[in-house]
C-alpha cells in the first residue's frame, strides 16, 4: 500500500522535474525578442480590434507605431487625438492632430416619405440586395434598410428604426472607426467633422436623379433647385449630377440653407431652436394682441355707453 | 437510350403552356427605349442625338471595344431624349428613347423573306457582317456573337453545336422559331460552318420537342454535314459546358470555353438573326420572346422589336390576371424579376413570365439540414451549400479555391433545398466579391 503511494509520488515528482528542465531550455533556446515598447503602446490604444486603424487589430497598430519612423499619418479614430498625443509621448515621435469625426447617414427615406413599390424576398442583407437590383423603393440611391451596417458595427453605436426603416446613429458611442463607411454598398454614411456640440449640417440625400423623378421616389430627395446654394454666404454647396453637398470644412454651419430647401432635404442637428420661428410667433403675438385690443377698444365704448 | 450530361441536373415542371402557339407580330409600339448595354461587354457608344430623325436599322449606337456590339433602331422615327431608364438589371441605364414615326410606313410593313440558300460573303466577311449587324447571344447570355467567331490561330474546330434545348420550363421561343424557320436555320448553320471552316454540326434538341426534332431531320435528310441530336429531357441542358459533355462526350475544362475542345456552340435564336443578316442585310433589331403565365389568358409567342416596354407585351395577352405576385424576364429558372412594367426588352430578353401569388413565395429559410441535395443536383459538381457558407461569412479567397468562379448559376440548388435556403443568392453575391478581388488583383 505505502509503497504504491511512494512510488506514484516519486513518478510524478520526476516527471516535473524533467518537464520543468524541457520547458527551461526550450524556453531559452526560442526566446523570440520583442520590444517592450509593442506591449506598453497596447496598453495605450483602446483594446477595440476595429480595425478602423486600417490595422487588423490594436496589437499589429502597436507594432506599427513603434516599428515605422514617421507616424504622421497613422492614427488611431476610436482613442482619438488624447491617444495619440500619450502614444507620442511615450514614443518621442511626433503625431498630427486630426479634427473628430463622426458618422451620419445621408439619407432619410423613412417609409413613409419614400413607399415601396416592390417586395424582396431573398436574404436580407443590403450587399446582395444592392447586387440584384436597386432596392424596393424607387431611389436606387438611398438606404436599403437591411442594417448592414447595423451588423458590422463594434460599438453598439448603430440600430434599426423599425418605424422609419432607416438605422440611427447613437452619436455619443460612434467612434467612427469607418467599418459602416466599408461596409454600406451604396455609400450612404459620411463621416463628418463634430464638434463640442455636435452641431452637423449636411444634404440627407444622394439622389442623383432629375428633380421630378427624385422628388416622386421620396418626398424629402434633393432636387437639385440650387436654392441652398444662393443661401449660402461661404459658396460650401457644390451640386453636381443635381445633388447638393455641403463641404463641411468651408461650412460655417450658419444654417441659412436649411430653411430654403423646399423638399427639407438638409438636416441639422442638435441645434437650439431657431430664433426666426420665435421672430415670427411674435409677430403674430402682436397682431392676437392688436386684435384684442381693438376688441376691447370697441368694447369699452359700448360699456360705457351701457354706463351711460 | 438518349444522351445527356452526366452528373447532376433536376426536372422542374415543364410548363410549356405556349409550344402550339406561333410566333405573332407584336403591333409596333409607339416608343421604344433601346438601352445601350444591351450585351455582355462594353456598352455601345451613342451616335445620334435628340431630334435626329432615324430608320429602321439605322446605327444609334456603335460598339464600344472589341467585346461589345453595335446597337440599331427598331424603328423609324425621330429620337425624343437620351435618359436613363429602369432596364432588367432594376438600376436605371443611359437608354435612346425613340418615338415611332406613325406615318412613316417602313415601321408597319410585314417582310417575309424569301429562302436564300446561295452563301456569297467570304468567311471574313461574314464575321464582320455579323459584327456591324450587332449579333449577340439570343440564348440568355447576350455575348457578341462575333467575339466567338474570331478564333485565334491554331485553334483546332471540329464542330458546331447548335442549341435548341430550351431547357428552361414556359419558355418556347426557341421551339417555336425551330418549326416555323427551320430551313432559314440550317441556312444559317450552313453560314457559320462556312465562316468557321468546318465541316460538321449537331443540332441539339431535348425530347419534349419532338415536332422540331421531326422538322430538322427531314430538311437535313440530304446534308450530311448536319446531324440532329434527340437529348434527355433535363435542365440545364442547355448550358453550354452541359451541351457540349452530353452531345459529345466532351469536358469543357473549368475556367475554360468550348473553344478549347474544338467547338462553337450558338443557340437557335442566334442562328437565325445570323441568317437574316447576311442573306438579308437585317440588323439584330427584334427577337422572338415567350409572354406565358399560369394565368395569363393569351399566352403567346411574339416577334418583338428591342426596346418594346414589357407593358406592350403585357396588354397584348389581356393584361395582368388577377393575384400576380412577380414579372419575371427570363425564365422561371434563371430569370429574373423585373421592377416595373416600363422596362424595355432587350436582346437577352427570351421570355416574359407572369407569376402568381401561389407561385411566387420563396418560404421561409431554415437551417441546413446536410441532405446534400444540392451537391447531388449540381450540374457543375460544386458544393453549393459550402460556398454560400463561405460567401456568407465573408471568406471569398477560399470560396475561390471551392472554385465558385465555375458556378453557372442555373438554380438548381436553390430548386432542391428543402430547407429553403438561399443558395444562389450567396452563391451569386460571392462570385461577384470574388470577380472584383481578382481584377484587383491584376
Amino acid at each position: 500500500m505505502t509503497d504504491s503511494v511512494l512510488y506514484s509520488v516519486l513518478l510524478l515528482v520526476s516527471l516535473g522535474v524533467i518537464s520543468a528542465v524541457v520547458l527551461y531550455i526550450v524556453s531559452k533556446k526560442f526566446y523570440v525578442y520583442e520590444n517592450p515598447l509593442i506591449a506598453e503602446v497596447e496598453e495605450l490604444l483602446p483594446a477595440a480590434n476595429c480595425a478602423g486603424c486600417g490595422s487588423p487589430g490594436c496589437k499589429s497598430f502597436a507594432e506599427k507605431l513603434v516599428n515605422t519612423e514617421d507616424i504622421s499619418n497613422l492614427f488611431c479614430p476610436v482613442g482619438g487625438n488624447d491617444v495619440m498625443k500619450k502614444v507620442a509621448a511615450k514614443l518621442g515621435k511626433e503625431v498630427s492632430e486630426k479634427e473628430p469625426t463622426v458618422a451620419v447617414l445621408r439619407c432619410q427615406g423613412s417609409c413613409d416619405v419614400r413607399p415601396k413599390t416592390t417586395e424582396f424576398q431573398g436574404p436580407r442583407t443590403c450587399a446582395i440586395s444592392s447586387m440584384i437590383y436597386s432596392g424596393e423603393t424607387d431611389c436606387q440611391y438611398g438606404c436599403l434598410g437591411d442594417g448592414d451596417c447595423v451588423k458590422v458595427c463594434k460599438f453598439d453605436a448603430m440600430y434599426m428604426d423599425e418605424t422609419t426603416g432607416l438605422p440611427v446613429i447613437i452619436t455619443d458611442k460612434c467612434t467612427s472607426c469607418g467599418a459602416c463607411v466599408e461596409e454600406c454598398p451604396r455609400d450612404i454614411i459620411e463621416m463628418r467633422p463634430r464638434n463640442k456640440k455636435d452641431l452637423k449640417v449636411f444634404v440627407g440625400c444622394l439622389n442623383e436623379d432629375k428633380g421630378g423623378i427624385a422628388k416622386k421616389a421620396c418626398s424629402v430627395a434633393c432636387i437639385g433647385c440650387s436654392k441652398c446654394i444662393d443661401a449660402c454666404p461661404k459658396d460650401a454647396i457644390i451640386i453636381e449630377n443635381t445633388l447638393a453637398y455641403i463641404d463641411p470644412v468651408l461650412c460655417t454651419l450658419c444654417r441659412k440653407c436649411v430653411p430654403v430647401c423646399p423638399t427639407n432635404s438638409i438636416i441639422e442637428t442638435n441645434f437650439p431652436p431657431r430664433k426666426e420661428k420665435k421672430v415670427e410667433k411674435k409677430v403674430e403675438a402682436k397682431v392676437e394682441t392688436k386684435v384684442a385690443e381693438k376688441v376691447e377698444a370697441k368694447v369699452e365704448p359700448v360699456n360705457s355707453k351701457m354706463d351711460a | 437510350m438518349l444522351k445527356t450530361f452526366p452528373i447532376g441536373g433536376i426536372h422542374p415542371p415543364e410548363n410549356k403552356l405556349t409550344s402550339s402557339k406561333s410566333i405573332k407580330r407584336l403591333p409596333v409600339p409607339k416608343v421604344v427605349n433601346v438601352p445601350i448595354s444591351q450585351h455582355i461587354g462594353i456598352p455601345a457608344e451613342i451616335v445620334v442625338s435628340v431630334k435626329d430623325k432615324v430608320e429602321i436599322g439605322q446605327v444609334i449606337a456603335k460598339s464600344g471595344g472589341f467585346v461589345s456590339s453595335n446597337i440599331h433602331s427598331p424603328v423609324a422615327g425621330t429620337i425624343t431624349k437620351l435618359d436613363k431608364i429602369i432596364d432588367t438589371s432594376g438600376y436605371k441605364k443611359q437608354c435612346i428613347v425613340i418615338r415611332t414615326d406613325v406615318k412613316n410606313e417602313a415601321n408597319f410593313e410585314e417582310i417575309e423573306y424569301p429562302l436564300k440558300k446561295e452563301i456569297e460573303l467570304t468567311p471574313k466577311e461574314i464575321v464582320q457582317r455579323i459584327h456591324d449587324y450587332g449579333i449577340v447571344g439570343l440564348g440568355g447570355a447576350t455575348f457578341p456573337s462575333h467575339v466567338k467567331l474570331n478564333v485565334r490561330e491554331g485553334v483546332k474546330l471540329d464542330c458546331l453545336i447548335v442549341n435548341g434545348v430550351e431547357c428552361e420550363p414556359y419558355l418556347t421561343a426557341d421551339h417555336r422559331l425551330m418549326l416555323e424557320k427551320s430551313e432559314e436555320i440550317v441556312v444559317g448553320i450552313q453560314i457559320l460552318m462556312k465562316a468557321l471552316q468546318i465541316d460538321k454540326a449537331i443540332i441539339g434538341i431535348e425530347n419534349n420537342k419532338k415536332d422540331a426534332i421531326d422538322a430538322f431531320k427531314k430538311v437535313t435528310k440530304n446534308l450530311d454535314k448536319i446531324q440532329v441530336a434527340a437529348l434527355q429531357v433535363k435542365y440545364p441542358q442547355g448550358g453550354e459546358k452541359q451541351l457540349v459533355r452530353a452531345i459529345l462526350n466532351r469536358e469543357v475544362p473549368k475556367n475554360g470555353l468550348p473553344l478549347d475542345v474544338g467547338v462553337v456552340v450558338n443557340n437557335v435564336g442566334t442562328i437565325f438573326a445570323i441568317y437574316e443578316a447576311i442573306q438579308h442585310n437585317k440588323p439584330l433589331i427584334e427577337r422572338v420572346v415567350t409572354v406565358t403565365g399560369k394565368k395569363v389568358e393569351n399566352a403567346s409567342n411574339f416577334w418583338v422589336k428591342i426596346g418594346t416596354p414589357i407593358k406592350d407585351l403585357i396588354t397584348e395577352v389581356g393584361g395582368l390576371p388577377e393575384g400576380t405576385r412577380k414579372i419575371v424576364n427570363g425564365g422561371p429558372m434563371m430569370g429574373k424579376a423585373i421592377k416595373n412594367t416600363d422596362v424595355p426588352v432587350t436582346k437577352g430578353t427570351s421570355g416574359i413570365l407572369v407569376v402568381s401569388e401561389d407561385e411566387a413565395s420563396r418560404g421561409e429559410p431554415e437551417n441546413c439540414i446536410r441532405c446534400g441535395e444540392c451537391v447531388f443536383v449540381c450540374p457543375m459538381g460544386l458544393e453549393p451549400h459550402l460556398l454560400m457558407n463561405l460567401s456568407e461569412k465573408g471568406l471569398f479567397e477560399r470560396a475561390s479555391n471551392e472554385d465558385i468562379m465555375t458556378c453557372i448559376e442555373c438554380g438548381s440548388c436553390s430548386y432542391v433545398c428543402p430547407s429553403n435556403r438561399p443558395l444562389l443568392d450567396f452563391i451569386r453575391f460571392g462570385k461577384n466579391i470574388v470577380k472584383k478581388l481578382e481584377t484587383s488583383k491584376n
